[in-house]
């Protein structure tokens, strides 16, 4: 492990000031506007911004801990995201096999094979050698009740909580010239406009929030909110343009394709959800709910941002 | 699961030292502290207080059981506090069984065993039950009596329960749902599969002064019931 790159130190110092800013204004509100816990938005903000400031320390120290820090970190995230994704689904015993291969076998292979960079392997492990494989260790049981139901919910929860999220510490093995040494700042770059976007489309939405965009999947998402969140976010990411490989038009033009592609996959896991008949994904995160409630616009962008960063300035 | 409210002097009549006595004790604490936190990683356990809030007064908790980890859920959402004084209520016919199971099941998590066959019984459960009650401890009972591998979502109470509330009339009887855990290990299977398992504590009950068993067993199940996720698969 090196020094962790100037850059980065200052990025967290900045992102440090800002929840510091954030835990200020939420203890103002509360001494004003809720006394003894009585206003439940509030208190929820106060939970949020809690959350936020252990999420940004264990990313942070990942981030400084290098190329092992982050995979370890995104495989724990892989983990406790296929958990929560695997208790809603309709699995039967017959499955245990296929889904313990899931947890065991698949989710380590991933990130064992994403952490040595085997970019020809790990962009297709899943989708072709994990998906062929489950189903046969499936069947081998003889159960065929709602198979093809079955097997589809393992195949897409590897596919959304281990392929996807995945891809974030793949970002590291790229190999971009003169920007040797800080991949890690294109993992900040992806998670800083991902999270802002959704942050600031809650912010706008509860200010000026009219149009509902989904009203059946997710009512809290108005026009407005994704017009004003995503404004936002891309003019962070442009300002962050200093931190990445690319110009500022690059950087503006890459934000907009992770915010489009986080807002609709937080649209996908709505109805994931409206489906399972829950409101949360699960509850390890006080005021977010589960862990994909907190990585779903991650898991949709992240690949796509790889691919566009890999082809666009990669030599790898 | 603290192993200081056993009935003083019970280590010193198996153990011949002190010393060995205290590393027993020692040993019996890691193991139970492994074990919860094992349980915690794979299901990430919460407790949902829904009918009564974790307050330090001695209950009977009643559960589903589907599986040999129930208890440990119920004990891994419980507030330390609360842990210290709370017994399992386990069959001896299976954790009296070999050495490491005895010391599992007796020191570890402090068990009150009870002898489920009928012929070797020495002692009458609902007394032994009583017993534990009458020393301070809170309980975690199963009245099914065994482990439910079948699709009904609950199997008729034995009668126990019953017996044990006329016995200790003051007591909070606590029914408490555990969702999940027969998926993650069923049984025959050896690999547990990490799901999220919810442990939901319900309202108190107490049995009436004129209340029959059937009237109270009928009742209790039904309180059981209720705190079962809509979503519940079998």
């Amino acid at each position: 492990m090196t020094a962790p790159h100037p850059d980065l130190l200052t990025l967290l110092l900045g992102l440090a000031a800002v929840l510091f800013a954030a835990s200020a204004v939420a203890y103002v509100l509360r001494v004003r506007l809720s006394p003894g816990g009585s206003n439940a938005v509030i208190e929820n903000l106060g939970d949020r911004i809690d959350a936020w400031w252990v999420m940004a320390i264990v990313m942070g120290l990942a981030l400084i801990g290098g190329r092992t820090g982050v995979t370890l970190l995104f495989a724990l995230c892989s983990f406790a995201a296929l958990r929560e994704f695997v208790t809603l689904t309709n699995t039967r015993r017959a499955d245990h096999w296929a889904l313990a291969g899931a947890f065991f076998v698949i989710l380590p292979a991933q990130y064992w094979l994403v952490w040595t960079g085997w970019y020809g392997l790990y962009s297709i492990f899943i989708p072709v050698y994990a998906f062929l494989l489950m189903p046969i260790v499936s069947s081998l049981r003889g159960d065929t009740d709602r198979f093809l139901v079955r097997i589809a919910e393992v195949q897409w929860a590897l596919m959304i909580c281990v392929f996807c999220v995945s891809h974030v510490p793949a970002l590291l093995t790229l190999d971009i010239p003169g920007f040797e040494g800080r991949n890690v700042l294109l993992i900040a770059f992806l998670v800083i406009v991902v999270q802002s976007s959704d942050v600031m489309q809650y912010v706008w939405g509860k200010l000026l929030g009219r149009a509902k965009i989904a009203p059946k999947l997710s009512p809290s998402k108005t026009l407005e909110g994704l017009v004003g969140g995503g404004l936002s976010a891309v003019a962070l990411g442009t300002a962050l343009a200093w931190i990445t490989p690319f110009s500022p038009i690059e950087a503006a033009l890459l934000s907009l394709a992770i915010v489009l592609m986080g807002f609709f996959g937080g649209l996908v896991m709505s109805a994931i959800k409206r489906d399972r008949g829950v409101k949360d994904w699960g509850h390890l995160i006080a005021g977010h709910g589960g862990f994909i409630d907190r990585l779903d616009s991650v898991i949709f962008s992240a690949p796509i941002f790889f691919h566009l960063v890999r082809y666009g300035w990669s030599l790898t | 699961m603290n192993i200081s409210v056993h009935p003083p002097g019970r280590h010193r009549e198996r153990t011949p030292s002190r010393v060995a006595g205290w590393l027993r004790r020692f040993l019996a604490r890691r193991a139970a502290g492994l074990v919860l936190g094992f349980a915690r990683i794979v299901t990430a356990v919460r407790g949902e207080w829904q009918g009564v809030e974790p307050r330090d007064v001695q209950r009977i908790y009643f559960a589903n059981h589907s599986s040999h980890g129930d208890f440990i859920l119920v004990s891994a959402v419980l507030p330390p506090r609360l842990r210290r004084h709370t017994r399992p209520v386990a069959g001896a016919d299976y954790w009296m069984k070999g050495r490491l199971r005895r010391f599992v099941g007796r020191e570890v998590f402090n068990a009150v065993l009870i002898e489920r066959n009928r012929e070797r019984r020495t002692e009458d459960p609902v007394d032994q039950m009583t017993r534990a009650v009458g020393e301070g401890a809170s309980l975690i009972v199963f009245p099914e009596g065994t482990r439910n591998t079948g699709d009904l979502p609950l199997m008729p109470f034995k009668s126990g329960l019953y017996h044990l509330a006329r016995a200790c009339p003051g007591i909070e009887l606590v029914p408490v749902w555990i969702a999940n855990l027969n998926r993650v290990l069923p049984k025959g299977e050896i690999v547990p599969i990490p799901l999220v398992c919810t442990v939901t504590f319900g309202a108190a009950l107490h049995v009436g002064e004129a209340e029959s068993k059937e009237d109270f067993l009928r009742r209790a199940e039904i309180a059981l019931l209720s705190l079962a996720p809509n979503g519940n698969r079998p």
